[in-house]
């Protein structure tokens, strides 16, 4: 415990020194451009094949979203009916090996054969933040939010945590701490369980120009973060030098996340440990694409309203002669 | 025209029947209080099936809606009650708050967080209320026009 608390000091003056640097450097003269000048959405590209599996990342994350992880309140209230679970991870934030409230990035391992000899691929998991959000347009009271830059975040003030996000998310990503958020002040034992909780992309220090937390501190540089369009280039141009394969660019439609490996995903997906809060790589169909056909097909309803009142009248019109 | 005014009230029930179901659907609920246990009934804690059916049913709304507004202009007589103005009036809250939603859920559409919020709420509310002139109309036999 006390190596950890160390280790977490040291992170903490480790990522305020290295933001002070980035603030005056030119990655934070572009990152800012790039949150604020483009209506393109940022994109991260993540090299499978750079990361040492480290967790520098992961406890970068925890260290600066501390101050959004939930207080909850205990006892908790008594839910009805029995079978709303509780789900607490209040005792358990030094959880590392999945995505928790209180950790919202983790590493899977793979284990693969690349040319003939057993490797060990690390991989930084979070949120796709997905081009067209299910968790965000399908939250029934617009708790969850899409920046025009692209990232999705849970305002976990809204949030009541009935956990429609993670039934809707393709990787189920979001988790959630029953006994904080404002489903306390409403009838907590009738409605609502908490609240969720997942990746932001560091919203709050994009807007300060800042890079997120886990792209900063990596030391391998695994991730790099830019305008949709040119990260895209940069990923497919790894793919042709390193004979690599794409994650992310068609999954759900498309997301602001795209990972490049040595090794097909679907040999990814077969070696990682899947389960709760262990996302899988597997491909995605676009969930929203039956709600985005219909609704463009909504705008001929009023056409057939026109239509069947007209063709009435002509009928009884034909009637009456 | 007798009946196709029967018709048309089934229609319109049989819509305002699905489109609060697949409404509710929208919220968590069903699951949490086993009405999607009952066999049969399963598909309405499936999100993404009450979603695209919300839709479906919102798609005949808006067609009879448009349908009944142009007959009534067509036949030139009859007057609207007071009742069927309020429901007149919550309908089209209705319609434009849920027409909203549904081009905010389109790939690339950012509307701003309060009013996405706003938008929410009223849609719901506007819900409760016509459920409940509905169900006054209804045991009154008030009719939407004289
Ligand atoms: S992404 Fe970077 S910081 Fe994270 S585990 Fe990999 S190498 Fe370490
Ligand atoms: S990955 Fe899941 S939680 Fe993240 S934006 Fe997509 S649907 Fe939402
Ligand atoms: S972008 Fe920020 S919130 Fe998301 S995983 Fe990285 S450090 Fe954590």
């Amino acid at each position: 415990m006390t190596s950890r608390i160390s280790r977490r000091a040291f992170l903490k003056g480790s990522i305020t020194v290295a933001g002070s640097v980035a603030a005056t450097s030119s990655v934070a003269r572009a990152a800012k451009s790039i949150t604020k000048k483009s209506s393109e959405p940022l994109v991260t590209l993540i090299d499978i094949s750079k990361c040492i599996g480290c967790e520098e990342c992961v406890y970068a994350c925890q260290e600066v979203n501390e101050p959004k992880f939930p207080e909850p309140e205990k006892p908790f209230p008594k839910m009805f009916p029995s079978r709303v679970p509780v789900q607490d991870w209040s005792d358990k934030r030094d959880v590392t090996d999945r995505l928790t409230p209180y950790n919202w990035l983790f590493i899977q391992h793979a284990f693969v054969d690349i040319d003939g000899e057993e490797t060990e691929l690390t991989i930084p998991r979070r949120c796709m933040h997905c081009a067209n959000p299910p968790c965000v347009k399908l939250c029934p009271w617009g708790a969850l939010k899409q920046e025009d830059n692209g990232l999705s975040r849970i305002d976990s003030d809204l949030c009541l945590g009935g956990s429609k996000c993670k039934s809707v998310c393709p990787w189920n990503i979001p988790e959630r701490q029953t006994g904080s958020g404002m489903y306390l002040n409403i009838l907590p034992s009738l409605a609502g369980n908490g609240n969720m909780h997942k990746c932001d992309r560091c919203y709050n220090r994009l807007e300060k120009g800042e890079q997120p937390a886990c792209i900063e501190i990596c030391p391998e540089d695994v991730q790099t973060i830019g305008l949709k369009s040119e990260i895209l280039k940069k990923a497919h141009a790894l793919v042709r030098e390193t004979n690599g394969y794409i994650y992310g660019e068609l999954e759900n439609g498309g997301t602001n996340t795209i990972y490049v490996s040595p090794v097909p995903f679907d040999q990814l997906n077969k070696s990682i440990e899947k389960g709760k809060g262990k996302p899988h790589l597997k491909k995605v169909e676009n969930m929203m694409a039956n709600g985005t056909n219909i609704a463009k097909a909504m705008l001929i309803a009023p056409i057939a309203g026109i239509a069947a009142a007209f063709g009435k009248f002509y009928l009884s019109s034909q009637e009456d002669k | 025209m007798k009946t196709t005014g029967k018709l048309r009230k089934y229609i319109y029930g049989i819509t305002f029947f699905f489109l609060v179901l697949t409404g509710f659907g929208q919220m968590p609920v069903y699951k949490r209080y086993y009405i999607s246990d009952i066999p049969g009934l399963e598909w309405l804690s499936q999100f993404y099936i009450t979603h695209v059916m919300h839709y479906i049913a919102s798609f005949v709304l808006i067609a009879l809606v448009v349908y009944v507004f142009i007959s009534f202009i067509f036949r030139g007589s009859g007057k609207i009650t007071g009742s069927g103005y309020l429901k007149i009036f919550i309908l089209a809250g209705l319609i434009v708050s849920g027409s909203l939603l549904v081009i905010r859920n389109l790939p690339g559409v950012f509307l701003g967080h309060n009013l996405i919020i706003v938008l929410d709420l009223t849609h719901l509310a506007l819900c409760m209320m016509l459920m409940a002139v509905s169900f006054y109309t209804l045991i009154t036999k008030k009719t939407w026009v004289k």
